[in-house]
């Protein structure tokens, strides 16, 4: 359950950021090959933010899509699953895009 | 908990020195995987709403107010003080001339079995020393410290992973000399340690026959990253359902370069490959 800590570092960037400021949404990018559940981020964030400036914040999580290459056949895909895989079969393949996870922005009171 | 100022989730760090090592045994330190209020991180950045000619990364960026709420673009990295911090550990270990290994697997695969007959066969030929991590006691960290290494115990408490705040905490205690291995041995998990860069040189996962063959597709984010996986307990093979080829060819699936080797930590079948591994990576002393 790294998605507890993953949270707590959330926290701990926002606050660290805007010390003392009344955050009143907290949007995070998820991406689908970052490894990191986003409901598992949900049920977290409200026992995180507890008694923090983040308190009572609304959540908003976008999850982009896995985007890889294939480095023997040269195609781009969209991975199915965790697996990346490339339709030809090759599992030699670089992430173009998916791997994030990142605070995009905060609403301020 | 936190015996300085009472915070929950702070991991206990715990300097158990080899035995032919004059530090004090046992002593506690405290190491957090979290900035306690009382440590005051200075930030240089402040908020403000006028234009600037270029881009500053110390600056946030306010969008107009709306409302009585205004938006803050921070587009930054979750993990980003995490990844700074094993970037730092990686530049020192560099510097210093040690190397720093990750072993990670589900519980009871055999990491603790395998560092006690590493440290104990390669006393004398190669300077290792082990982070321990585990959840709770300083049992694992005891065993290879019996076995001759010394070794600095982190107990997570609630968490399910080392972070590279505590490994640093760690390598400060145990202040491995040039020329030495440090291998970080992480808590039992296959998901979690998968997402934190500990500021190591390599990973080393091991999967054992009295587990499932398919753990590589099972767990890709691990098998993915790992540089070695040791297939431990070989002796146990003609007594167990483990397909060692369709572990490969798992392996194969979700990594590419991934070396294999099977070895069985009990018996010391095998064990030379991983001994050898070791020996190549192990740096040059420093003068």
């Amino acid at each position: 359950m790294h998605e507890l800590a993953i949270t707590e570092g959330v926290v701990e960037a926002v606050t660290g950021r805007l010390p003392g400021s009344k955050i009143t949404c907290v949007r995070l990018e998820i991406g689908a090959l970052s490894g990191v559940v986003a409901d598992s981020v949900r049920f977290c964030f409200d026992l995180v933010t507890e008694g923090t400036d983040l308190q009572g914040a609304r959540l908003e999580i976008t999850e982009p899509a896995g985007r890889c290459k294939c480095r023997v056949c040269g195609s781009e895909f969209e991975p199915d699953g965790p697996i990346l895989l490339c339709p030809c079969g090759s599992a030699d393949i670089s992430v173009l895009n998916g791997q994030d996870l990142k605070i995009t922005s905060v609403l301020v009171a | 908990m936190c015996a300085t100022c009472g915070c929950s989730g702070g991991a206990v760090l715990q300097l158990l020195p080899a035995a032919h090592d004059h530090r004090h045994s046992g002593d506690r330190e405290h190491v957090s995987s979290h900035d306690h209020s009382h440590d005051h991180v200075s930030s240089r950045e402040h908020e403000h709403d006028h234009d600037h000619g270029q881009d500053d990364p110390g600056h946030i960026h306010i969008q107009g107010p709306a409302d009585n709420e205004r938006t803050v673009i921070l587009q930054q990295k979750v993990l980003a003080k995490n990844d700074e911090i094993a970037e730092r550990t990686r530049s020192w270990l560099r510097a210093r001339g040690v190397l720093a290994v990750n072993l990670m697997s589900s519980p009871g695969a055999g990491k603790t079995t395998l560092l006690e007959r590493t440290a104990r066969e390669l006393a004398g030929k190669l300077r290792l020393s082990v982070i321990e991590g585990d959840q709770e006691t300083a049992l694992d960290g005891r065993r290879i410290q019996a076995a001759g290494a010394a070794v600095v115990q982190i107990n997570t408490g609630a968490g399910c992973h080392l972070d590279a705040a505590m490994v640093a905490e760690g390598l400060r205690a145990l202040d491995p000399p040039s020329g030495s291995i440090v291998v970080i041995e992480n808590v039992g998990n296959l998901v979690c340690p998968a997402l934190f860069d500990l500021g190591e040189e390599a990973k080393v996962v091991i999967s054992s026959v009295t587990e499932g063959a398919d753990k590589p597709v099972k767990y890709p984010n691990m098998f993915r990253q790992a540089d070695l996986v040791l297939v431990n307990k070989t002796d146990l093979l003609p007594y167990v359902d483990f397909d060692v080829r369709s572990h490969a060819a798992d392996l194969r699936r979700v990594s590419p370069t991934a070396l294999m080797v099977q070895l069985s930590a009990t018996t010391g079948e095998g064990i030379q490959a991983w001994y050898d591994w070791l020996r190549r990576r192990a740096p040059a002393p420093h003068e």
